[in-house]
């Protein structure tokens, strides 16, 4: 690291690249096609509940899945799991995924089943 | 990223991560990230386990209002937008776009919030204490936690801003304003869940 005699506390001055520059400018338009997505998602949520449209032994499934799919696009868009060198970030938050799964699992069958 | 090495104090494509400061804040916040996914897992397993023990008390049915809930939840998504748009502004070199943003995404927390407080404090008077039912603590508990993290990431960018509203966009701050904006997504991340489990399943039957 050729760092010596660099002061981290100084402004950092000068214009981005022009390659750093293009893109910016597509990945503001991936983040805003996702949020448009997300509040498309948002919606059909809560419409298939206010609304009789979707029988209720499949909107709970439904919502679900509507929901892990805007946390993916949370995850990978908004908050770069989708760029490279992130190997080991998605190693943690998906170990942590991984072990919330069975936790979510046996509490509900703990508590909800077995004592409640 | 070890091809981009900075020299003088020129803007780097990823300031945040141009440090090896930077670097470690960012592996080891996901790594927090991860453990955060665990505490809220918990914290869902044990709604999910005792929603249904209402010890006479009002249910999700009699308390939950879906106008209300879609309102916060857009705010929170609007808000996570506003924080993607300061890491942006971050990365063209332009700081006073991060503390514009910032102080929006801080805003929309901060509206957020007051929603969930008028809501616990509705809820209180239709009579669902913290002790009232498995289900009121587990739900206050869980949506509390959320709540909570809400509080402590609008104290924490709203510290970011005062500290640096002079400063300029510099090597330091740079993964400190990253690592916040991170935290924010993971709020609206957990929030998903929050409405899709305990609100749109609660009215739904």
């Amino acid at each position: 690291m050729a760092q010596h005699g660099i002061d981290p506390t100084a402004p950092l001055t000068g214009e981005p690249s022009k390659k750093t520059k293009r893109k910016l400018a597509r990945e503001m338009r991936t983040q805003l096609i996702s949020f448009v997505f997300m509040l498309f998602l948002t919606s059909m949520a809560f419409i298939s509940i206010a609304s009789d449209a979707i029988p209720s032994g499949f909107a709970f499934p439904f919502i679900l899945i509507l929901a892990v799919i805007q946390v993916i696009l949370q995850l990978y868009v908004f908050m770069h799991l989708n760029e490279r060198g992130n190997g080991w970030t998605n190693a943690m938050i998906w170990t942590g995924v991984l072990i919330a799964i069975p936790t979510v699992a046996a509490l509900m069958l703990l508590l909800g089943i077995v004592k409640w | 990223m070890a091809d981009h090495t900075v020299h003088s104090n020129t803007l780097p494509p990823n300031p945040e991560k141009a440090t090896l400061e930077g670097k470690n804040k960012f592996l080891g916040f996901w790594f927090f990230l991860g453990g955060e996914t665990v505490l809220f897992a918990s914290l869902f397993g044990t709604y999910l386990g005792l929603r249904g023990g209402l010890n006479g008390g009002p249910g999700p049915s009699d308390l939950f209002h879906l106008p209300l809930v879609f309102i916060m939840t857009m705010i929170l998504l609007t808000s996570s937008l506003t924080s993607v748009f300061a890491i942006i502004s971050m990365k063209k070199g332009n700081f006073k776009g991060v503390l514009g943003w910032m102080l929006l995404t801080v805003v929309l927390g901060i509206t957020f919030l007051g929603f969930e407080i008028y809501e616990f404090v509705e809820y209180y008077h239709y009579g669902l204490g913290f002790t009232t039912s498995a289900f009121s603590s587990a739900f206050y508990t869980l949506v509390g936690t959320h709540g909570a993290h809400v509080l402590f990431g609008i104290l924490w960018i709203s510290t970011l801003l005062i500290r640096y509203r002079k400063s300029g966009l510099t090597l330091t701050n740079a993964p400190k304003f990253y690592t916040a904006v991170l935290y924010w997504h993971f709020i609206d991340v957990v929030w998903v869940f929050i409405f899709s489990v305990v609100y749109l399943m609660g009215i739904g039957g």
